[in-house]
């Protein structure tokens, strides 16, 4: 039983990277760069919320929405501002340039809201006792857990079967070919940003539910780990960044509960590297050789 | 300089299937592929290749695009490993070598879409080639000790001699990215011998070139075979340059030989027409 | 005539770029000695001399891996800690054979060396077989596992040597090494090292930079040199003549870990306290900022951004809270104007106008 909640909880911890990473892996698909920001949306999602709900006493589905619209403006403006003109440089130049985005959203947060924690109430509260009791899942779970799949499905949906999903395919593939076959290159690549950083503040919300505190620094870490998570998946693959970041929460828990808590990080990076030196492009990755 | 003669060499077969010039008979052939094949997934992209080459011979390997010329280079040169056949060079076979080592037993090579190391200076890309015949190691670079100024004097002297086949010298400390298309394509020819290769694999040298660059190309091919000894295999689609100096000719079409022989066997056969020209009943 | 001018002005260029490097490096130690010891410094720029040598040390190696190999490594904070906390064992279990401090120092540096080198070693094997930025994610995820397994470390020294033990529960303390009367706590775990008798020095910091230096330039201008930079600009091509890959990427991974290792003690010895949860990613990323600036496989550029760098929150001091936000703008606005191909031609351009000027200044002159 123990085992199990275990379990439970690194699914959950799971799902909340699973849905960073959907939003890694799409744009990282179609812009080919490591956007150390993401995880510093995240962190703006979540103390949006949180001032929502706090200073203007908003309910928590709306303070998501609220949040969702802020990151999503957010994210197509550090794309048109930063990332668009760097569209022709080396991937280290607009690797370094994501660098200074973070750098940017964490100082500004810290201006705004402080260095100090802030204590964020969940979305939902209460728990699921199961079992006459012996076993309690939190509706925050059940809630993280369902607009993961649910948002996995939705992705899968929207990429394989509309016009704009099957731009946003063909420009990850080949812009410039994409833009032969007259795709606005620029604006899929807004729309990718957009969806992955709205996505990134429901993932902000979810965080911030389950730590329920809240700091600058927070978006950093999870961020660096979802990456981890679609890298794990295979880059680029839709059910690959679900699957990575499932399990990545689960081996985060047990390792925690069974191993070391200290080591959790050490134990689910370890993991990581195993995996890619067996599968060099992730688990559900599909490996691209290069061409002579 | 001249044109290259076209040369009349007779070929003799080499043990049942394969040919070579009668010249270096009684030598073994340098490179010697048996039943050659690949397949990617279930693709066969090459299928029983078989090709003798004679120690100074210069041999052709022809066919319309897509044919699968190419990766035989990339077999010859392990950058795929063969499903299927054997690669024998000098009698020894490469199964299970790898590009590196198969480059140290004789083989160097050029590339269709040119690969020099665009950021270093001419000097320094024939220097890379000759670096198994560098010998000093890491320390000694670092602290500079005599074994380094005297294996590079050694170099630098040897790279200004290969560059001068060429009339490269004066080029050499350009960046080899900036130099210009044929030069390029001539640096890469450069580095290649700087291996010592006993088979050189030239892959479309002469593309991008104009008639005159190509003609000289022709002659100074021959000149590399005849000043270093070495066999030379080349792809190419200018038949001037193919017609002209080799000596022995492999058609290859959808991965299969349709034909060998020598240039003017290969001329009038009629497997190879229809395979540049297609037959009226396909179209 | 003209081929022997243009060898000797080739020669000439990157000899001469090599020599300024030396040069200028000396003079600048010698200038911020002077003014150290006339009192013109002022005591935080004076205590930032040790780090700014070994972010130093730290650019010039990353650039070895990243510019002149060209791969993209984010874990290298990973060699300093090893570097650093082994130092400071070294360092204070040699503390009574050793009475000497300089050269406690100098062998304190060698084992953090040699300790970063072994590490480099062990991640470069498999991390080297991948590309890209598969090979950045993996090396971050080095850097941060050799961080959590320092956090469990617990480290001591008596009379009869050194007592390690792995901290992996979380509820061991340094008691329980059992140490013998008169033993010293070297490092606690997540606590780090603590206690530790700072040896560290300026002098020593220009000294690492000047070795590191001579490492570094005279292999790239070396046989082993001209392999690495080959794997960078076409690894098919290099392995096409015969230049084992597995062996120069390590080579070039090794160097630049073992100098990152001796950086790393160098660091370590400058403070009485330090826990392993300073050389995390945002470390390694700081100096991958400074390679990026300082220009990729340019080693005085590096230099220049890694000082520079280093001291700007500190010069950005008057902006008070804002001054980490106007380093994040600045980062951007450098690399938008570095890298953007209108920005960049406009540049182009301008340079252009300038030297056909002067051209064309000189041809007159000339008749």
């Amino acid at each position: 039983m123990e085992f199990l909640s275990y379990l439970i909880s690194g699914i959950s911890l799971g799902s909340v990277y699973a849905i960073i990473a959907l939003g890694y892996t799409m744009v990282y698909g179609i812009a080919k760069m490591l956007n150390f920001a993401h995880g510093d949306v995240i962190m703006v999602g979540g103390y949006i919320s949180f001032c929502a709900v706090s200073y203007l006493g908003l309910p928590g589905w709306l303070s998501v929405l609220l949040a969702m619209a802020v990151c999503t403006v957010l994210g197509v403006v550090i794309e048109g501002l930063a990332y668009r003109p760097l569209r022709q440089a080396t991937s280290l130049a607009v690797l370094i340039t994501a660098i200074g985005v973070s750098y940017f959203l964490q100082n500004a947060a810290l201006l705004i809201w402080g260095a100090s924690p802030k204590g964020y109430t969940p979305v939902v509260s209460g728990q699921l006792p199961l079992f006459g009791g012996r076993l309690t899942i939190s509706y925050v779970t059940l809630l993280t857990v369902g607009a993961c799949i649910v948002i996995m499905i939705a992705l899968t949906l929207f990429t394989g079967k509309t016009k704009m999903g099957k731009a946003m395919r063909a420009c990850s593939e080949n812009k410039a070919a994409a833009q032969l076959m007259g795709i606005n290159v620029n604006r899929t690549i807004s729309l990718t940003f957009a969806i992955g950083s709205a996505l990134a503040a429901v993932a902000g919300v979810l965080l911030c539910s389950f730590s329920t505190s809240l700091m600058p620094t927070t978006g950093s870490m999870p961020g660096i780990k979802a990456f981890t998570a679609a890298v794990f998946g295979g880059i680029g693959s839709i059910p690959g960044a679900f699957l990575g970041g499932i399990l990545l929460g689960i081996i985060e828990s047990l390792a925690k509960a069974y191993i070391s808590t200290q080591l959790a990080n050490a134990i689910l990076f370890a993991v990581l590297i195993v995996v890619l030196l067996v599968k060099p492009s992730g688990l559900l990755g599909k490996y691209v050789p290069e061409k002579v | 300089m001249g044109r290259a003669e076209r040369p009349r060499t007779k070929l003799v077969p080499v043990p049942a299937t394969n040919f070579i010039p009668e010249r270096d008979v009684d030598k073994s052939p340098i490179l010697e592929a048996r039943h050659l094949g690949i397949d990617f997934g279930g693709l066969t992209a090459v299928n029983e290749f078989d090709m003798a080459i004679g120690r100074t011979e210069i041999a052709g390997l022809i066919g319309p695009n897509g044919a699968g010329k190419t990766t035989v280079f990339n077999l010859l040169t392990k950058v795929y490993q063969p499903t299927r056949g054997t690669i024998l060079l000098d009698g020894v076979d490469t199964a299970g070598k790898t590009t590196v080592q198969v480059n140290k037993m004789g083989i160097a090579r050029t590339f269709q879409n040119i690969r020099l190391f665009n950021n270093l200076s001419v000097e320094d890309n024939v220097k890379i080639g000759l670096h198994n015949h560098i010998k000093y190691g890491m320390w000694q670079g670092i602290f500079r000790l005599p074994g380094y100024w005297k294996e590079e004097k050694i170099a630098h002297d040897r790279a200004m001699e290969l560059l001068s086949i060429f009339d490269m010298q004066d080029l050499a400390s350009h960046q080899a990215g900036s130099l210009p298309y044929g030069a390029q394509r001539r640096l890469e020819i450069v580095r290649a011998l700087a291996t010592n290769p006993s088979l050189l694999l030239l892959d479309e040298p002469a593309a991008g070139m104009n008639p005159s660059e190509t003609a000289e190309l022709m002659d100074n091919i021959v000149k590399i075979r005849d000043t270093f000894q070495i066999a030379v295999l080349l792809i190419e689609h200018d038949m001037s340059l193919v017609m002209g100096i080799c000596e022995g000719i492999c058609v290859l079409n959808f991965g299969q030989i349709i034909a060998k022989g020598t240039p003017d066997e290969i001329r009038n056969n009629p497997e190879v027409i229809k395979a540049y020209l297609g037959t009226k009943g396909e179209e | 005539m003209k081929k022997n001018m243009g060898r000797l002005g080739r020669l000439k260029k990157t000899t001469k770029v090599d020599f300024a490097t030396y040069l200028g490096v000396t003079a600048a130690f010698i200038v911020v000695s002077m003014l150290r010891d006339q009192g013109v410094l002022t005591r935080s720029l004076t205590g930032m001399l040790v780090p700014i040598c070994c972010y130093i040390v730290m650019a010039v190696s990353l650039n070895l891996t990243v510019g002149i190999l060209g791969e993209l490594s984010l874990g290298h904070a990973g060699f300093m800690s090893v570097g650093a906390f082994t130092g400071v064992i070294t360092a204070m279990s040699l503390q009574s054979a050793i009475p000497f401090a300089p050269v406690r120092l100098a062998v304190a540096m060698i084992v953090g060396a040699l300790f970063a080198g072994v590490a480099g070693l062990i991640v470069g094997v498999p991390v080297l077989r991948l590309r890209g930025d598969y090979l950045a994610i993996v090396t971050l995820a080095f850097g941060e596992i050799i961080k959590e397994l320092i956090n469990c470390l617990l480290v001591g020294y008596d009379a009869k040597g050194l007592h390690i033990a792995f901290n992996i529960s979380g509820s061991l303390t340094i008691d329980d090494l059992n140490m013998a009367e008169g033993g010293i706590a070297i490092i606690k775990g997540a606590q780090g090292a603590t206690g530790t008798t700072t040896i560290a020095s300026f002098g020593a910091g220009f000294v690492l930079i000047m070795l590191s230096l001579v490492i570094i330039l005279n292999l790239v201008r070396s046989r082993s040199g001209r392999a690495i930079m080959a794997l960078r600009d076409n690894r098919i091509a290099a392995e096409s003549v015969g230049i084992n890959i597995t062996k120069y990427k390590l080579m070039a991974f090794i160097t630049s870990a073992a100098l990152a290792g001796a950086a790393g003690a160098l660091y370590g010895l400058n403070y009485s306290n330090l826990a392993a949860s300073k050389f995390d990613f945002n470390t390694s990323i700081l100096v991958l900022v400074y390679v990026v600036l300082g220009g990729l496989g340019n080693i005085w550029g590096s230099i220049i951004a890694a000082a520079v760098l280093y001291i700007l929150p500190e010069a950005l001091r008057e902006f008070s809270d804002y001054r980490m936000l106007v380093y994040a703008i600045v980062l951007i606005l450098v690399m938008l104007a570095t890298n953007n191909p209108t920005i960049k031609g406009l540049f182009a351009r301008l340079r252009e106008k300038l030297t056909r000027g002067r051209k064309a200044e000189a041809k007159g002159g000339g008749r």
